[in-house]
């Protein structure tokens, strides 16, 4: 994905040690080159005590590569790598709550939500809980599109998730690399 | 194994002695006085200085670190006592400098509350630390400490911050030393590609008109020797920077002086002529680059760093070498072949020519008039036989000291370099003297400099430091209104500056003291500073107006120095 000014959509999967105050030390990178973070997801990753963020942003080549180096840098990261949308999967959820009557009104609604893959979670009298999985732009599609019935009370995104396509993963063999320097430069 | 239960603040003391810490730069308070209760026990083998403010304390610090090769350690209480070492620790920071700073922090239960004197040092700190860290229990104090020396002195040096609740310091666990095992999420020295040592040798032995830029990387990586090596072998010019100016004797004949904004006119007019830049432990300053969108485009360039993300940061290179110097140049060293470039460097002479007659000559050697910064410096290092260790404040003095000392020894040049910060010089120059006790410590600062860290001449008093103090006074705040002069149509606002009596001052410190006003009374007084014992008050009144040249003025091409107003 490209804007006109030649930005493209990248997506940072960082590994980090699970200690307090990184999440500040690698949002800071972005924010001190004034670059807009679209998302961001952190959780815990398949590696005991590490953690998994899931930025995405849009900037250029040469820029991410240095965020890249400048993250990488911080103690406390374990690795860090940048991709553009076609080297990774990526998905991301979104909770709607919509008004009930609205949705009894107009039988558009219904239809998008199922144009959208959407699940209806639990429905009352009042309002009805939607999720929906997807692509970035295939939520905000859906938001823009209910937004013009006046039906959504409440609208949240997770933020971005995604796994490499690459067939080798991103760790294994980097740490077991780094150890053995480690251990051959003592 | 020993089972006996220390306090966290008696594991610290065996902590520090394991890392063979000797010297420590600190000020009591609340939140660390059980350190300071087991300090009393150890402090005949942890010598602790006073200081008389902590960002005393910081910056003598680094200057201990930076003439040493070793960390150095300063211990404040928490609150203000932290925030008062903050601009040192950022100095630290960009300038790449060795320290610990262990602070107190209330007891873990309190954090958060705003207790008093509580603050979140380690969140203050982290944007200008290569780490910060909050100790909470005894058990973490020796791990933590160990941690803290491996990463401040590993690879790129920098600032570390440690946060040290004061339940941690007073709980008990059993000290234990240890080794530092492997870390996930740090790698010292980033492993070399052979391929870029290869293609780095083969650039240099293609290069026509080669240039080598030596930062203060070759002084952290102990390089100079390898670098003189290569330099000799294949012939290359180089210039250095403010930081890594001693690293090449400033008489090699390879040395073409300093890089940059006031640096040599033959370095900078060769960095825009030259076919190849090998840089070599620098970072492509903007102090140095002058415009970027200009600076050496009709180069191929080699960046040899430690630092990964150093690499294509300010300007794109074709070859980067990854690693420790030391090994990196040698290994480049073997495949170079031994050259000539006779007729390259010989080109360079017509520029080391006019500044020497346009102007050095008429700032080092004046007939008449007032006394030049660059007269007393040079006459400094003249007496002091070049091997003075060289701390300088921040302004003309400093670019002055850099322009006019010449250079036989390493780690003889201690000055503010990335931040530029006023008051580093004599906290510095403190630092200095124990972390080089065997050397001669000069310090130059100009009267503005000089009174924004007076107070560490009870520090110098009471230690008795033999700090040589040359106080270049110009009633100005000269770096300031020289652009005032340059580029504000002589408009000085707030940059003329009373000052105190400094021979009261002087006396009232205990410090000898002697005021020169006159040409011919320079030389006797500087005999007499350098042969007096101890610490020494040199003030020399110097030209008020007096301007630091050549300059290449922010933004232009780096070629284009002026050379005279
Ligand atoms: C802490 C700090 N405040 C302000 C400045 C901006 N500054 C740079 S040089 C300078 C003037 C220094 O004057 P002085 O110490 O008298 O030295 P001189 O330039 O006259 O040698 C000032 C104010 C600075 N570098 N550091």
């Amino acid at each position: 994905m490209t804007t006109e000014e030649g930005k493209t959509l990248y997506t940072l999967i960082i590994f980090s040690e699970n200690v307090a105050g990184l999440l500040n030390e690698i949002t800071s990178v972005f924010t001190r080159r004034q670059i807009n973070i679209e998302s961001l997801n952190v959780s815990a990753s398949s590696i005991e005590g590490l953690h998994r963020y899931t930025i995405t942003c849009w900037s250029d080549e040469c820029t991410i590569k240095k965020v890249n180096k400048q993250i990488e840098k911080k103690i406390g990261v374990v690795r860090s790598n940048f991709f553009t949308s076609t080297e990774i999967y990526i998905q991301e959820v979104a909770l709607f709550k919509l008004s009930t009557p609205k949705i009894l009104e107009h039988g558009e609604i219904s239809r998008l939500i199922r144009l959208h893959a959407g699940k209806i979670v639990e429905v009352n009298p009042t309002y009805a809980i939607v999720t929906i999985e997807g692509m970035t732009n295939e939520i905000l599609s859906l938001f823009h599109q209910l937004m013009e019935w006046d039906c959504v009370l409440q609208y949240v995104r997770s933020g971005a998730i995604a796994i490499t396509k690459d067939t080798r993963e991103l760790l294994d063999e980097y740490l077991v690399e780094r150890k053995k320097r480690f251990l051959a430069s003592k | 194994m020993t089972t006996t239960k220390l306090t966290g603040a008696e594991i610290l003391m065996k902590s520090l002695l394991a890392e063979g810490v000797t010297t420590l730069f600190g000020y009591p308070g609340g939140a660390i006085m059980p350190v300071f209760d087991a300090l009393y026990d150890y402090r005949d083998r942890l010598h602790h200085i006073l200081v008389r403010h902590e960002q005393g304390a910081i910056h003598s610090a680094e200057g201990y670190a930076r003439v040493s090769g070793k960390v150095g350690v300063c211990l404040v209480t928490s609150g203000p006592g932290a925030t008062n070492t903050v601009t040192g620790i950022a100095d630290a920071m960009l300038d790449s400098t060795p320290v610990v700073v262990i602070a107190g922090q209330v007891g873990a239960k309190m954090l958060g509350t705003d207790a008093f004197q509580e603050c979140d040092i380690v969140n203050v700190t982290q944007p200008i630390t290569k780490w910060a860290y909050q100790i909470r229990s005894a058990e973490d104090v020796a791990p933590a400490i160990k941690k803290a020396f491996y990463i401040a002195q590993s690879g790129r040096p920098g600032p570390v911050v440690l946060d040290f609740t004061k339940n941690a310091q007073n709980e008990t666990a059993i000290y234990k030393d240890s080794k530092i095992g492997f870390l996930r999420s740090y790698e010292a020295v980033p492993p070399t590609s052979p391929q870029s040592i290869t293609e780095a040798a083969e650039l240099i032995n293609a290069a026509k008109k080669p240039l080598v830029l030596i930062g203060q990387g070759v002084e952290l990586g102990g390089a100079q020797e390898e670098v003189r090596q290569l330099i000799e072998k294949a012939d290359l010019p180089a210039g250095c920077t403010l930081l890594g100016l001693s690293c090449l004797p400033s008489a090699h004949p390879l040395n073409v002086g300093m890089l940059g904004m006031h640096g040599s006119l033959a370095s900078n007019v060769k960095t825009q002529e030259c076919d190849l830049l090998i840089a070599i432990g620098m970072r492509f300053d903007d102090r140095i680059t002058g415009n970027i969108s200009t600076y050496a485009c009709q180069a191929k360039k080699i960046h040899f760093d430690i630092d990964p993300a150093e690499i294509n940061k300010n300007v794109s290179v074709d070859v980067a070498v990854l690693g420790n110097c030391k090994e990196t140049v040698a290994q480049v060293s073997a495949l170079v072949k031994p050259n000539q470039h006779k007729h390259w460097r010989e080109s360079f002479n017509d520029h080391l020519e006019k500044e020497n007659r346009i102007v050095i000559e008429p700032e080092v050697h004046p007939s008449d008039g007032p006394i030049k910064m660059g007269e007393v410096v040079n006459k400094v290092s003249t007496h002091a036989h070049e091997k003075a260790i060289i701390v300088t404040d921040v302004g003309q003095n400093q670019m002055m000291a850099a322009r006019y000392s010449r250079f036989t020894l390493n780690r003889s040049i201690v000055t503010s370099g990335g931040m530029g910060t006023m008051g580093f010089g004599l906290p510095a120059a403190v630092g200095a003297t124990f972390g080089a006790p065997e050397r001669t410590v000069c310090l130059f600062v100009g009267d503005g400099g000089f009174q924004m860290t007076i107070e560490e001449l009870g520090t110098i008093m009471e230690n008795q430091c033999p700090v040589k103090i040359v106080l270049l006074n110009n009633n100005f705040l000269g770096n300031v209104r020289q652009w005032q002069e340059l580029f504000f149509q002589r408009r000085y606002s707030f940059t003329h500056m009373l000052s105190p009596d400094y021979s009261k001052i002087a006396e009232a410190y205990h410090i000898p003291y002697r005021l020169v006003t006159e040409r011919k009374g320079l030389d006797v007084a500087i005999q007499q500073m350098l042969d007096t014992n101890g610490p020494y008050l040199l003030e020399v009144a110097v030209m008020e107006e007096d301007n630091v040249l050549p300059m290449c003025c922010p933004g232009n091409d780096v070629d284009d120095m002026i050379l005279d107003i």
